[in-house]
C-alpha cells in the first residue's frame, strides 16, 4: 500500500466514518441535549464532550489501523481524519444556515450551530471548527506516538475527569449531606453547581495521575509481594474483601439518600432479572425474549394474594412470596414445553410471543373481572418485616439484596454441579449433549424453571414496592433490557450482570435526558461491544479465554 | 455370544434406501471394522445405533435387549457410546469438563443436591473428577485438564473425545473415522491406542475407517458396505481378496475394458 492510499483509506475514510457518527447524534438532538449538563462547569458541555470523544477515538483508529510503521503518515492520518470529521460538519453548518434544514431535521437548529463553531458567526466559526478538528487529530496522533503508559495515564486521567463531571450531582449531594467541615470543603473545591470546576477538574486529573504512578512503579513489588504470601494469608486477604464489600452493601442506602436508593432498587430488581437469564442464556444458551412474562407472573400472584382490591385473601408479602415463585416456575415449565424442540433464532421468536401473550392476556376484558384489565390492582401493602414496615426505598433495598445474594449463591452452587456442565454442555452442542445421556427435556425445562423462578421473585418484590400492578408495566422492553443486561455484563458472568444492571439501568436513572435516547444507546453499545468486546463488560474467565485466544495457551499447546 | 446383533434393519429417506435389510454380529470385545467406499451409510448405520435415527424396520439387540426407539440419552445409559467423524466436543468446556459431562449418566444429583451442598452429592461430584482425572491421565492429557477443549491440537481432540466417551463406562464404543486426517504416526498411536483399550478396558468396539491399514492391522473382522447392503464380511485376510470388495472400490473389470 502505498503512503497516499493509506491517507485516503484510513484517514479520509475513517474521518468520514467519525463525521457522520458525529452528524448523527448532532440531528438526532444528543449534542443539544446533552449541552444543558457540563462536565466542567460552564466550559465543557457533555454533547460537545461526547461529539470530541467521538472525533478523537475515529482519528486515533484511523492512525491505528495504518499499516506502514512511519510515525509522520501516522500523524497525517489521525489529522486528516480529524480535519474530515470537522469538514463534514461544517458541511452541516454552511448548509443549514443557508437552507432551512429544520423542516426534515428537527435539531438542526442555530443553537446546534452555535455549538458547533463556538458561537462564531461567518467563516470565522468554520474555521473554528476545523482548527478543533485539528486539534482532535494532533491529539490522537500524540496518543498513538506516546509509550503505552502514558497514553494509558491521559487516557484514564481524561476519564476520572468525565466520569467524576458526569457524577456531580450524584457525589456532591452525598457529600453536602454528610456536612462536615472535610466534605463540604472538598464539595466546594471540586464542583460548581453544573459541573467540575476548573480546578477540580485539574486537580483531579493531578490526583489520579499521582496514584496511577505509583501503583505503576510498585506494581510488580505488589502483584509479587501477594503472590509470596502464604496460601492461607491470600485467602484471609480475599475474605477481607469480601467482608469490606458487605460492609458497603449494607451502608450504601443509608449514605445515599432516597432518589439514589430508588435508583439502587430498580438496579437490585434487574440484577435479579439478569441473573435469572443468566442461567437461560448464559448457562443453557436458550436465548429467552419473552422472560419479561415471568416477572409479571410473579407480580399479580403477589398482587392478587396480598391487595383487598379484588380476591382479598388476606395474605401478607411474606406468605405470598413462595407462592409466586412457584407460579413461576411452573409457568417457567408450561412455557418451555412448547419450545422444547427450538432452537437459535425460531426459539427466541416464539419466546418473544409468549411474553407478548402473557401482558395481552391480562389486558383482556376477558379476564378484568379476576386480574383488574388496564387498571390494574393496587393498594398492595408493603413487607411487614416482624412488625417493621418496608416502606422506603431503602427497606426494599435490604430485601432485594438479600435476593441477590440468594441467587447467587445458587447459581454457583449449581454451576459447578451436573445440572450445571449438562446446561452448558447443551449450550455448546445440544446433540452431543443428548449422545452423553444428557436428558434434553428435563434439562431445558430445569433452566427455564429456575430463570423464571428468580424473574417471578423479582416480580414480586417490584408489586410490594410500587404498590401497584399495571399490564403496561410488563412490556417487551424489560425482556430487551434483561438480554443487553446479560450480554453487555458477560454472558454466564455473575459480576458481569451486576455491572450490566448498573451501567444500563442505574445511568439512565441519573441522567435523566438519556432517556429519550435509550433504546438508540442501547443498539449501539450492543454493536460495539460485538465488535471490540464480543464476551461482555466483566466476562467468566472462560469466555474470555474463548474468545480472545492467549498466547500464552496457544504456546502450552504447541510444545 | 453376540453383544450387538442387528437383525434386517433398514432405514429408508423418503425414496432412497440408506440401510437395507442389515444383519451383522458383533462379538464381545471383538474389534469389527466397518468399510465401504463414501455415501454407503456407514455414518447413517452409528446413527441408528445411537437413536438419532429411528430405522423403520428390524431389530438391534444390546445383550439380548431391545434398543430401537429409544432416545439417544436413554442409549448411552444401556451402554453405547460414540466418537465423531468430524470432532464434536464442548468447545468452550475444560478438557476436564468434557469428560466429567461424559460420566454424566453415572450422577444422580439434580437440583437440590448442589444447593444444599449435601454430603452425597459432594462425595458424587469428587468421584467424577477423580474419574475423568484417570481418564485424561489414560489418553495422555494429565496436567491440561483446565485448558479449553477448542485450543487442542488435532491430535489431542481425538483423544479427548475418546476419554470423554469411555467416561461413559460403555460396554459398546462406535468409532467414527478415529484416525482421520492424521499423519501416519498418529495413526499408528491411535491404533495402538485402540488395541490397548480393548485389552485393558475390555470393551467392544466398533470403528469406521477409511485407511485399509489401519482396518487390516487391527480389526478382528470386517464387515463392508455398499449403497446401504452389507455385500461382504469376514476376517480382513478374506476381505482383502473378496472379488465384490474390490469391484465397489475400484470399479468392475468391464468399465474399464470399454475405455
Amino acid at each position: 500500500m502505498t503512503k497516499t492510499q493509506s491517507l485516503w483509506n484510513h484517514g479520509v475514510k475513517i474521518g468520514a466514518i467519525g463525521g457522520v457518527s458525529v452528524l448523527t447524534i448532532s440531528l438526532i438532538g444528543m449534542v443539544q441535549m446533552f449541552g444543558k449538563r457540563f462536565i466542567v462547569a460552564d466550559f465543557l458541555p457533555m454533547g460537545v464532550a461526547i461529539a470530541l470523544i467521538l472525533t478523537i477515538l475515529t482519528a486515533y483508529l484511523a492512525a491505528k489501523k495504518t499499516s506502514i510503521p512511519d510515525k509522520s503518515i501516522q500523524l497525517a492520518n489521525s489529522v486528516i481524519s480529524g480535519l474530515m470529521t470537522a469538514g463534514v460538519l461544517s458541511m452541516l453548518v454552511i448548509i443549514g444556515r443557508s437552507i432551512k434544514l429544520r423542516t426534515v431535521f428537527v435539531e438542526a437548529s442555530p443553537q446546534l450551530y452555535n455549538i458547533l463553531t463556538g458561537g462564531i458567526q461567518g467563516a470565522g466559526g468554520i474555521i473554528f471548527l476545523l482548527g478543533v478538528g485539528l486539534l482532535c487529530g494532533v491529539f490522537a496522533g500524540i496518543l498513538i506516538l506516546l509509550n503505552d503508559l502514558w497514553r494509558k495515564l491521559i487516557v484514564n486521567a481524561l476519564a476520572t475527569v468525565f466520569v467524576l463531571g458526569l457524577l456531580q450531582e450524584l457525589i456532591m449531594p452525598i457529600l453536602k449531606a454528610w456536612d462536615l467541615g472535610v466534605t463540604n470543603y472538598i464539595a466546594e473545591l471540586f464542583y460548581a453547581m453544573n459541573g467540575l470546576t476548573p480546578m477540580g477538574a485539574i486537580l483531579a486529573m493531578i490526583i489520579f495521575s499521582i496514584i496511577y504512578l505509583s501503583w505503576y512503579a510498585n506494581r510488580e513489588k505488589i502483584k509479587k509481594g501477594y503472590g509470596d504470601l502464604p496460601k492461607e494469608t491470600q485467602k484471609k486477604t480475599k475474605y477481607l474483601g469480601l467482608l469490606i464489600l458487605a460492609i458497603i452493601l449494607i451502608v450504601l442506602p443509608q449514605v445515599l439518600g432516597l432518589f439514589l436508593s430508588e435508583v439502587l432498587t430498580i438496579v437490585g430488581l434487574y440484577v435479579l432479572l439478569g441473573l435469572g437469564l443468566n442461567i437461560v442464556v448464559g448457562y443453557a444458551g436458550l436465548l429467552d425474549l419473552g422472560y419479561v412474562a415471568f416477572f409479571a407472573i410473579g407480580s399479580y400472584v403477589v398482587a392478587l394474594l396480598t391487595s383487598p382490591q379484588i380476591f382479598d385473601f388476606g395474605l401478607n408479602f411474606w406468605q405470598a412470596l413462595p407462592i409466586a415463585v412457584i407460579c413461576g416456575v411452573l409457568a417457567g415449565v408450561i412455557l418451555g414445553i412448547p419450545v422444547l424442540k427450538m432452537r437459535g433464532d425460531y426459539l427466541a421468536i416464539a419466546t418473544l410471543g409468549f411474553g407478548e401473550i402473557i401482558r395481552i392476556l391480562v389486558l383482556s376484558d376477558f379476564l378484568k373481572p379476576w386480574l383488574g384489565g388496564a387498571q390494574g390492582i393496587g393498594s398492595i401493602p408493603n413487607p411487614n418485616f416482624f412488625g417493621f414496615h418496608m416502606v422506603k426505598p431503602q427497606h426494599i433495598y435490604y430485601l432485594l439484596l438479600a435476593g441477590c445474594i440468594l441467587v447467587v449463591f445458587i447459581s454457583l452452587r449449581l454451576k459447578n454441579s451436573r445440572l450445571g456442565r449438562a446446561w452448558m454442555a447443551m449450550r455448546e452442542d445440544e446433540d452431543v449433549a443428548q449422545a452423553m445421556g444428557i436428558n434434553l427435556v428435563a434439562t431445558k425445562l430445569l433452566a427455564f424453571a429456575t430463570g423464571a423462578g428468580f424473574s417471578a421473585l423479582s416480580g414480586a418484590i417490584f408489586a410490594s414496592k410500587i404498590g401497584s400492578v399495571y399490564p403496561h408495566s410488563f412490556n417487551v422492553f424489560i425482556s430487551i433490557n434483561v438480554v443487553a443486561i446479560v450480554i453487555i455484563g458477560g454472558m454466564g458472568s455473575l459480576p458481569g450482570v451486576v455491572i450490566g444492571a448498573a451501567v444500563l439501568m442505574g445511568l439512565p436513572e441519573l441522567l435523566r435526558e438519556f432517556a429519550e435516547y435509550r433504546m438508540f444507546v442501547y443498539g449501539v453499545a450492543l454493536v460495539v461491544m460485538m465488535l471490540l468486546r464480543p464476551e461482555g463488560l466483566l466476562p467468566e474467565q472462560r469466555h474470555k479465554m474463548a474468545l480472545h485466544d492467549e498466547p500464552e495457551t496457544e504456546a502450552k499447546t504447541a510444545a | 455370544m453376540a453383544l450387538l446383533s442387528i437383525q434386517n434393519m433398514t432405514k429408508r429417506f423418503g425414496g432412497l434406501v440408506a440401510l437395507n435389510a442389515l444383519n451383522i454380529n458383533v462379538k464381545e470385545k471383538s474389534i469389527h471394522s466397518i468399510i465401504g467406499p463414501n455415501g454407503a451409510g456407514k455414518t447413517t448405520f452409528f446413527n441408528c445405533l445411537t437413536g438419532f435415527y429411528r430405522p423403520e424396520e428390524g431389530e438391534v439387540l444390546l445383550n439380548g435387549k431391545s434398543i430401537v426407539g429409544l432416545s439417544p440419552d436413554r442409549i448411552v445409559h444401556k451402554g453405547i457410546a460414540r466418537t465423531y467423524q468430524n470432532i464434536r466436543l464442548f468447545p468452550n468446556l475444560t478438557a476436564l469438563e468434557n469428560v466429567m459431562v461424559g460420566y454424566h449418566v453415572h450422577l444422580k444429583s439434580s437440583f437440590l443436591g448442589p444447593i444444599l451442598g449435601l454430603k452425597s452429592t459432594k462425595m458424587e461430584e469428587a468421584k467424577a473428577k477423580q474419574i475423568a482425572m484417570d481418564l485424561l491421565k489414560y489418553v495422555k492429557m494429565d496436567g491440561k485438564e483446565e485448558t479449553l477443549a477448542k485450543n487442542f491440537p488435532y491430535g489431542e481432540q481425538r483423544r479427548l473425545e475418546m476419554a470423554r466417551a469411555l467416561a461413559s463406562q460403555p460396554k459398546l464404543l462406535l468409532l467414527d473415522e478415529p484416525t482421520a486426517g492424521m499423519n501416519p504416526r498418529e495413526t499408528q498411536d491411535m491404533m495402538d491406542f485402540i488395541e490397548h483399550m480393548r485389552g485393558e478396558i475390555g470393551i467392544t468396539i466398533v470403528l469406521i475407517e477409511h485407511q485399509m491399514r489401519v482396518v487390516m492391522n487391527i480389526s478382528d473382522i470386517v464387515t463392508v458396505f455398499d449403497y446401504g447392503k452389507m455385500i461382504a464380511e469376514g476376517l480382513p485376510e478374506e476381505i482383502k481378496n473378496n472379488k465384490t470388495v474390490i469391484e465397489a472400490y475400484l470399479g468392475s473389470g468391464d468399465a474399464a475394458d470399454s475405455h
